[in-house]
């Protein structure tokens, strides 16, 4: 075997940089999509390799729903702080208020579509022209047809239909004014390829990735988190369970996942064995076929 | 069905030495494609439950009597109302070896581009063969572009053999009638495997059903299939992304030049020329993402630092006196169409070529390509949707260039329509 070999992470990790390069010389604007979950710790991590010695060339954005874990809120802020980003927070509760954005009705009503409507504000109010994300392909099937450069028009929209072929590394960033790109250097990982990469990296992450103890309501299989935000149905009840949590999103709508992993190694193996996507865990996901692209089209990230 | 060493055997220490193989499958619309993605995402169980169930409820719902593979790739809702795939789709899977990244380029109409896409990326190309059909003109035209983008190993998997009693004489004669086309076309590496994808023949396990086929399945090939050579060693390139110039006191003189490298290898010291302006400096350092290096090469991105202040920025590329680039404003090369709008001879386009973005003019158009026979047509230059042909282009500045041949990272651009932005073709220099 030659030498000039590289592992598979790292020529996704040289990848990545890469792409996020290309974003700070393409764009004059732009900004990097933060939630506090497991995909975007690992984009802080690359965009500082990036850029290093010198600092994230653009800010931490956080739409934030209200209905966060408290952890990963003070995660978030802890991050920001230590790599010297700018941190810009907007809040859902916000959008209720000034009448742009309407709470859904029911038992767990979820703010999670009403994100899009915030993000787009937001992305407004800064004149962003780029928004980093960390989506990944191997999520979901409607992310599996996403462009690293993904093309925005002047009202936020994706149009699957219609997308730039992506050739060699060639990304065409051009567009009009008043329309974005959400770019997503993480496209070609997977699941295992962040936690492998957490692991390597020795990463900190938030403490709910972990097993913890915690009173929960099991909805149509989806283990959600006691809190204020959530109404019993007739003939639900909480009950504690040990738990940990796959993926980070609003309270409302992630569920937890029975397991005793307390450290990297013990996810690591329980990824290997999971017999469900991560977003099996995800209740947004399950509210139709096609609830992910619709949510795409519109904006989300 | 059989089962490949199941996911959750990885040690830590295979899964940080595995590497990464990118493949693109091409075959007519039912020569099996999905259903042979479908077994190998199955088989390195990189399908999940859940997943498994949704395409279940959905082929009930369709009233569909076997388990419908496709509906993993084609995730969107136009393309599952019209049970058609609309454009290239990324599927993952890994086994001890390597990960794998496939890129299925789905049939119909914009096939063409599709491929053209998938191929641009792709170490590997697997070209199906229906046994009954045996080679057909979509067998000729998928050849001819894993040829023109020099995908450097091609494997024809000859498929359905369980259709036609496992013959190895039909076999035979298949390969033989492909070697005799493929010996028009610039292939490094072929090789041919007789498979049942619907059965799992010969795709993890050797089949029973095949003794006189000595030859390994098709997923050890997948898994061994030597890649170390795709990659140009030889010719120094490294395109500037960006210059990183830190404001702060401890790196207060720091000025370093990021990018990837194309081709070649760079180590400290080396004597650099930048290209365009010929100027020339020494390597000081080169910084990775895990730390300072010893060397860099391509795809490895990096950050160069110089032993002196000379002007280089995006766009530029460092190279180093041995092996010089092109460096120039006409460019010969093929390209392939992916608008709806046709080629306006003498029309003006952005062209993208490593880190270079600049004006263009199509200067002719030489010939058109008949992809089916290989024919050249010399007088027929409308070049539309999903034409390949041959042009010469005229930059506003000059590109610092290889011949595709000798390096795909430098000798690809892509041409882009200056009114819509949208990208319109994909190009080869000669
Ligand atoms: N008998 C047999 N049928 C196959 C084989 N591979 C695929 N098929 C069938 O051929 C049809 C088309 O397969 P599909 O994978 O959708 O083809 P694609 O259009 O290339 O993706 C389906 O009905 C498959 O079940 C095979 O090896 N043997
Ligand atoms: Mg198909």
């Amino acid at each position: 075997m030659s030498s000039y070999n590289l592992t598979h992470l790292a020529q996704l990790e040289h990848e990545a940089i890469f792409i996020m390069r290309e974003v700070a010389a393409q764009f004059e604007r732009p900004a990097l999509l933060f939630s506090g979950g497991k995909d975007s710790i690992v984009m802080v991590r690359l965009a500082q390799k990036a850029f290093a010695p010198a600092k994230i060339p653009f800010p931490l954005v956080h739409i934030d729903t209200g209905h966060n874990f408290e952890e990963t809120i003070t995660f978030r802020d802890w991050l920001a702080k230590d790599t010297g980003s700018r941190l810009v927070v907007r809040y859902v509760a916000d959008s209720i208020k000034a009448g742009r954005a309407q709470e859904e009705k029911g038992p767990n009503p979820s703010r999670n579509g009403l994100q899009t409507i915030t993000l787009l504000d937001t992305i407004e109010e800064f004149r962003y022209d780029a928004c980093l994300g960390g989506a990944r392909r191997d999520e979901e099937k409607a992310r599996a047809k996403e462009r690293f450069f993904s093309h925005r028009d002047e009202f936020g929209q994706w149009d699957p239909k219609n997308q730039r072929p992506e050739l060699w590394n060639l990304f065409n960033g051009r567009k009009n004014p008043g329309e974005h790109f959400r770019v997503f250097p993480l496209s070609n990982w997977t699941e295992m390829d962040v936690w492998q990469y957490i692991a390597r990296e020795k990463l900190d992450i938030p403490s709910i990735y972990f097993t913890h103890q915690r009173e929960v309501v099991n909805r149509n299989g989806v283990l959600l988190s006691k809190s204020p935000y959530i109404t019993l149905l007739e003939g639900e009840k909480y009950e504690t369970r040990t738990v940990r949590y796959r993926t980070v999103g609003d309270s409302t709508c992630t569920g937890a996942v029975e397991s005793d992993a307390a450290d990297l190694a013990a996810i690591i193996q329980e990824v290997a064995s999971a017999r469900q996507t991560e977003r099996g865990t995800r209740a947004d996901d399950k509210r139709s076929e096609t609830a992910m692209e619709d949510r795409k089209k519109a904006g989300y990230f | 069905m059989t089962a490949a060493t199941p996911v959750h055997q990885h040690t830590d220490q295979h899964y940080l030495a595995m590497d990464l193989l990118r493949f693109t499958t091409a075959g007519s619309v039912d020569d099996g494609k999905s259903t042979l993605i479908g077994r190998l995402l199955y088989d390195s169980k990189a399908i999940f439950e859940d997943q498994l169930e949704a395409i279940e409820r959905a082929t009930e719902q369709r009233g569909e009597d076997h388990l419908n593979l496709s509906l993993l790739t084609d995730g969107l809702r136009a393309e599952r109302e019209q049970g058609i795939t609309i454009d290239v789709a990324y599927r993952y899977f890994a086994t001890p070896r390597r990960k794998f990244i496939v890129a299925d380029t789905p049939g119909h109409i914009q096939y063409t581009r599709n491929m053209v896409t998938g191929a641009s990326t792709a170490n590997l190309a697997i070209i199906l063969i229906d046994a009954r059909k045996g080679v057909i003109e979509q067998t000729c035209r998928h050849s001819f572009i894993a040829s023109l983008l020099r995908i450097p190993h091609v494997v024809v998997c000859v498929n359905k053999m369980d259709l036609v009693e496992f013959s190895e004489a039909r076999f035979n004669e298949i390969v033989a009638a492909y070697s005799e086309f493929a010996s028009r076309l610039e292939i490094p590496d072929i090789k041919f495997i007789p498979i049942s994808a619907l059965h799992g023949d010969n795709v993890v396990d050797r089949s029973p059903r095949t003794p006189w086929y000595q030859g390994s399945p098709l997923l050890y090939t997948l898994e061994t299939v030597y890649i170390g050579s795709d990659v140009n060693h030889i010719d120094a390139r490294f395109p500037v992304q960006t210059v990183i110039r830190p404001n702060n006191d401890e790196h207060h003189d720091f000025r370093g030049f990021a990018g990837r490298v194309a081709g070649g290898v760079f180590k400290p010291g080396d004597e650099i020329v930048s290209q365009p302006s010929g100027l020339t400096s020494r390597i000081k350092s080169i910084h990775g993402p895990a730390g300072d290096l010893e060397e860099a090469f391509a795809p490895m991105s990096v950050v160069m630092t110089l032993e002196d202040e000379i002007d280089v920025s995006r766009g530029d590329t460092i190279t180093k006196a041995n092996n010089p680039p092109n460096v120039t404003q006409d460019i010969e090369a093929m390209i392939c169409w992916f608008s709806d709008k046709k080629l306006v001879p003498n029309g003006k386009y952005i062209i993208r070529h490593t880190t270079r973005e600049a004006k263009s003019v199509i200067k002719g158009v030489r010939y058109k390509v008949n992809i089916n026979t290989l024919h050249k047509l010399e007088g027929d230059t409308e070049i539309g949707m999903n034409d390949i042909g041959r042009i010469q282009l005229r930059t506003a500045v000059p590109l610092i260039a290889d011949a595709y041949q000798r390096n795909r990272n430098t000798g690809s651009f892509i041409l882009i329509d200056e009114f819509t932005n949208a990208t319109v073709a994909a190009g080869m220099i000669l």
